[in-house]
C-alpha cells in the first residue's frame, strides 16, 4: 500500500520534472520545482511508514521549511530583474 | 477497530495518491501558467491532507503523528503563500493569461 502512494508520488515528480524542462517560463520552471519540493516532502513521509525509520521524519520536516525558503527567494530574485530590466524579462526561451 | 482504521487509512493513502497523480498530469498537460497552477495546487492542499492524513492513522498517538502532523501544517501554511507569491511575481513581470490558441499562435511567432 504505502509502496503505491510512493510509486504515484515518483510518478508525479517525473511529471513535474519534464514540465521543468519544457518550460515556458520561468514560472513554470519555479511552479514545476515547488511542485517537486511538496512531492519530495510527501514521499519522504511515506518511505518512513514504507521501511520503519521513523528518523527520516526529521528530513522530511527540515525539507518542507527548505523549499518555502528557496522558492520565496528565487521569486524575489525574478521580480527585482523584471523591474530592474522590463525588456529582457522572462518571456522568451532559454 | 483496528481493522476499521487500517480501513479508512488505506482509503486516505489512495484517494491521496490519485489527486497527487490527477495534479502531476493536470501541470504537465494545461495550456497556460495559471491554469497549470490551478492543476498544481490540488497537489499542494487536499492530497497533503489525505496522504499525512492516513499516515497519522497509521501511526497512532506518538511522537511520529505528532511530527506527521507539523509536516502537514507546514505544508498547509506554505503552499498557499508559495502559490500567492508566484502568481503575483509573474502578473507584475507582465504575464497575461491568455486562452489555449492564442498561446500557441504567439509561441509559433
Amino acid at each position: 500500500m504505502y509502496i503505491a502512494v510512493a510509486l504515484a508520488l515518483v510518478v508525479t515528480m517525473g511529471l513535474a520534472l519534464i514540465r521543468a524542462l519544457l518550460g515556458p517560463s520561468v514560472y513554470d520552471r519555479v511552479l514545476a520545482v515547488n511542485m517537486m519540493g511538496t512531492k519530495t516532502v510527501l514521499l519522504l513521509s511515506v518511505i518512513t511508514f514504507a521501511f520503519g525509520r521513523p528518523d527520516f521524519l526529521d528530513l522530511a520536516l527540515a525539507y518542507a521549511l527548505i523549499n518555502f525558503i528557496g522558492v520565496l527567494a528565487v521569486l524575489e530574485f525574478f521580480r527585482k530583474r523584471s523591474e530592474l530590466d522590463p525588456e529582457n524579462n522572462d518571456e522568451g526561451t532559454q | 477497530m483496528q481493522m476499521g482504521v487500517d480501513i479508512l487509512s488505506w482509503l486516505l493513502l489512495t484517494c491521496g495518491g490519485l489527486f497527487v497523480l490527477v495534479g502531476g498530469i493536470g501541470a504537465l498537460r494545461m495550456p497556460d501558467l495559471y491554469t497549470r497552477m490551478h492543476a498544481a495546487s490540488v497537489t499542494d492542499g487536499i492530497a497533503p491532507i489525505l496522504i499525512v492524513g492516513g499516515l497519522i492513522l497509521q501511526a497512532g498517538i506518538t511522537l511520529a503523528s505528532i511530527k506527521l502532523a507539523a509536516i502537514l501544517i507546514f505544508l498547509l501554511l506554505t503552499g498557499p503563500a508559495a502559490s500567492n507569491a508566484l502568481a503575483s511575481a509573474a502578473v507584475l513581470s507582465g504575464h497575461r493569461p491568455g486562452n489555449a490558441s492564442e498561446m500557441s499562435a504567439e509561441e509559433e511567432a
